[in-house]
């Protein structure tokens, strides 16, 4: 069969409609974007009615998928690491209630935070929530397990976790399809009590779903994607989780290891495998992309008699993500020697583009706040976050998404004056609303400051759940209209923007300005795409 | 056979249609390919690079390991530069020699093409003002891939194919205005290299 080049997220996505889903649930965040982005472009998906829904943020996301999975359709729900942390409550429960379709959740990890905030390992979350997780080394076997673990799911009812890290989301390579499979009816749990999780209900599903452990722990014992290599050489044992296996084979180009390795790709991991390999070998050595967390377990808490290399005694870095060079120098393999980057080159940080609505907002929110001086603005996760870097320096804060608006509030009540919120519409819509309601409910003295550029820019524009509607959002939670502005953030409304920005600082309560204009990016692909039409229309 | 390239520049600038021409004709040799992008916020007006990897060997690695790469293919000539610890020993440097100044801190371009040029093994090529020359302003990302071509290890007319079959929606004269970018690029590097 002909192989069509796809992303890893794209052969995620591929797998997914390949599988039979019917529907698809995320909010963007990258690495995990082209996913969802992938199901809703796909003509094949617009064919099979399959639903792909940018939903308002990960937590209403993960339900939407849960709801679907109830109804007896398969699912995916997909997200970034930091967002499974707002999917968490929902995420942990799918594993009380269990699935009556297929349920995938798909969790894209940033290790050395090429776009995030933190590198936390989604992998706690599979064995915090008690699910099995499958973390495809290439992009082939992300393709097919997807379909895998469709049928994992299914055979236990129970949502499976796919956790995949930066360079496969974003890494192209040939994938073969395999034959596509129907959707599921529409159907019922079996017993319609499955999903309410009564605490005298809820603690009957938790002890099912413990006593399932030993049966996933022997999945993970046979599971295709759980390979035991045998090498001549026990001087070593090594073990590769994900794509931790490709920089190990990198290493040796005739493709031949010379000593035994595990590589797993399903958990929970294989304990008679690691058994096995521990028994054999002198030394373990453990590649793990992302947070110690096996190497933790098999070193135990006290240190037991084992020899475990690793990111914990200094053999790895301990943070930032793996690459073949450190995989061949923990091996004591020879690394390329190379020449340096010649001192002449200089940094080139990302910025805001040209023309950006955000450039004008931060000058004239400068301007108003330069009698209060610096450190009293505090800014979410949106391109505006580039307002912390040079020219603009106009932002102190960005820590998790809505945190802008409750952070001013708190800083507020701490007794700073004046104390503003910077956010985009999408991450308004996202975490932010709620953050103005406890505001207007204290009528906490605190500007809010919604960059409205009618889409999820960042990410490479999504549509915003926000977009059309951020006033009469403000509005229904009760802010005073007379307080409650939408400017133009253009150079030619300078003088005007920076007057209501000024006026709505000093005022003793919650005041909110929406500057409004479209995302300059999307505005450039609307025309072009406007302009192709017309041109097909002549 | 087995080919790594890095490709580099800035945001905006194309060069992953240089990586999807070679992608294109690896995959229609029945080659491995795998080619590793940079997404989300870093890429704003930033650098941007992609390691491009094809062989007739599976592949693992989505990452070229550094000091291994064949090729650096750059369409900014500071960019080119940026990735010299990931170049093999014997590898080679095609960069465009026009640069994309969107930082206050840009360094003497003078000292740049220095820099380029005392590098033994690199093809410098005007590719903005050769491209222009042609009347195809916008193809400029082909002649440097028409420069880097006799490196590559793919045979000219399966990149003339690729092309063909990439641009192919986009009309007779896109498709034209990239194979004479490609050719002008290709004939530059043989008498320059």
């Amino acid at each position: 069969m002909q192989k069509v080049m796809l992303l890893g997220d794209e052969a995620i996505a591929q797998g997914a409609i390949d599988a039979g889903i019917s529907g698809i649930y995320a909010y963007p965040g990258t690495p995990s974007t082209e996913i969802t982005e992938y199901v809703e472009h796909s003509r094949e998906a617009k064919e099979k009615n399959i639903r792909a829904f940018w939903a308002a943020n990960e937590k209403t996301a993960v339900e939407g998928a849960i709801g679907m999975a109830y109804a007896g359709k398969r699912t995916m729900a997909c997200m970034k690491h930091v967002g499974l942390n707002v999917a968490a409550d929902a995420f942990i429960n799918s594993a009380i209630t269990g699935t009556n379709g297929g349920m995938i959740v798909v969790s894209a990890d940033d290790p050395s935070m090429h776009s995030s905030q933190n590198e936390q390992d989604s992998r706690f979350y599979g064995k915090f929530s008690l699910l099995p997780i499958l973390e495809p080394t290439n992009q082939q076997e992300a393709y097919d397990m997807v379909h895998y673990g469709f049928e994992l799911s299914e055979r236990y009812h129970l949502p499976v976790l796919m956790r995949i890290t930066t360079r496969l989301a974003h890494s192209r390579s040939g994938v073969v399809r395999s034959a596509s499979r129907e959707q599921n009816p529409v159907k019922l749990p079996e017993d319609l009590r499955q999903y309410v999780l009564l605490p005298a209900l809820a603690r009957k599903r938790y002890k099912s779903l413990l006593a399932a452990q030993y049966d996933l722990i022997e999945e993970g014992e046979k599971s295709p994607y759980n390979n035991y290599i045998d090498g001549a050489d026990k001087k070593l044992g090594i073990i590769t989780f994900g794509i931790a296996f490709n920089y190990l084979m990198e290493n040796y180009p005739d493709r031949v290891v010379p000593y035994p390795v595990l590589k797993v790709s399903q958990y929970p991991a294989p304990r008679r495998m690691i058994e096995k390999l521990c028994k054999e070998c002198d030394e373990i050595i453990v590649f793990e992309e992302g947070a110690p967390m096996i190497e933790e377990l098999l070193r135990g808490y006290l240190n037991n008699s084992l020899k475990i290399k690793g990111r914990l005694d200094g053999t790895l870095p301990r943070d930032g993500e793996l690459n073949p060079n450190l995989v061949g120098a923990a091996l004591g393999l020879t690394i390329a020697e190379t020449v340096e980057m010649p001192a002449i080159v200089v940094g080139r940080p990302p910025s805001l583009c040209s023309g950006c609505s955000h450039i004008d907002t931060y000058i004239a929110l400068n301007e108003a706040m330069l009698p209060y001086g610096k450190g009293r603005v505090f800014a979410d996760i949106g391109c505006y976050t580039l307002g912390a870097l040079a020219p603009y320096d106009a932002i102190n804060s960005c820590v998790d998404m809505g945190a802008s608006i409750t952070m001013a509030k708190g800083a507020a009540d701490a007794g700073l004056r004046p104390s503003v919120g910077v956010i985009g519409d999408s991450t308004f819509t996202h975490s932010g609303m709620t953050g103005l309601l406890d505001a207007i409910n204290d009528n906490t003295t605190m500007t809010v400051v919604i960059l409205d550029n009618s889409i999820t820019a960042m990410t490479g524009g999504q549509k915003s759940a926000a977009t059309g509607k951020v006033k009469e959002i403000c509005l229904g939670l009760g802010i005073d209209p007379e307080h409650c502005h939408i400017i133009k953030p253009l150079r030619k409304n300078h003088e005007e923007n920076v007057a209501i920005f000024k006026k709505e600082i000093e005022y003793e309560g919650v005041s909110v300005i929406i500057p409004t204009r479209e995302c300059i990016v999307s505005l450039d692909k609307r025309m072009r795409e406007k302009h192709k039409e017309k041109k097909g229309a002549e | 056979m087995k080919k790594d390239i890095i490709l580099g520049g800035v945001w905006g600038q194309g060069i992953l249609s240089i990586a999807a021409v070679i992608g294109y004709a690896s995959i229609n040799m029945g080659w491995y390919i795998k080619q590793a992008e940079v997404h989300g916020m870093s890429q704003r007006g930033g650098d941007v690079q992609s390691n491009l990897r094809i062989s007739d060997q599976e592949i693992y690695s989505d990452l070229i390991p550094q000091g291994k790469a064949d090729l650096i293919i750059a369409v900014e000539p500071m960019e080119s530069l940026r990735y010299l610890p990931l170049l093999a020993p014997d590898g080679w440097l095609i960069t465009n020699s026009e640069p994309f100044v969107n930082i206050p801190n840009y360094p003497d371009l003078e000292k740049i093409h220095a820099e380029i040029r005392s590098f033994p093994r690199h093809v410098l090529v005007e590719a903005d003002k050769m491209a222009k020359e042609i009347n195809a302003s916008k193809s400029a990302n082909m002649i440097i891939l028409g420069a880097s071509s006799p490196f590559i290890g793919i045979e000219f007319d399966k990149l003339e194919n690729a092309i063909r079959a990439i641009f192919g929606k986009k009309g007779d004269t896109v498709i034209q205005n990239n194979l004479n970018a490609l050719n002008l690029g290709r004939e530059f590097a043989l008498k320059n290299m």
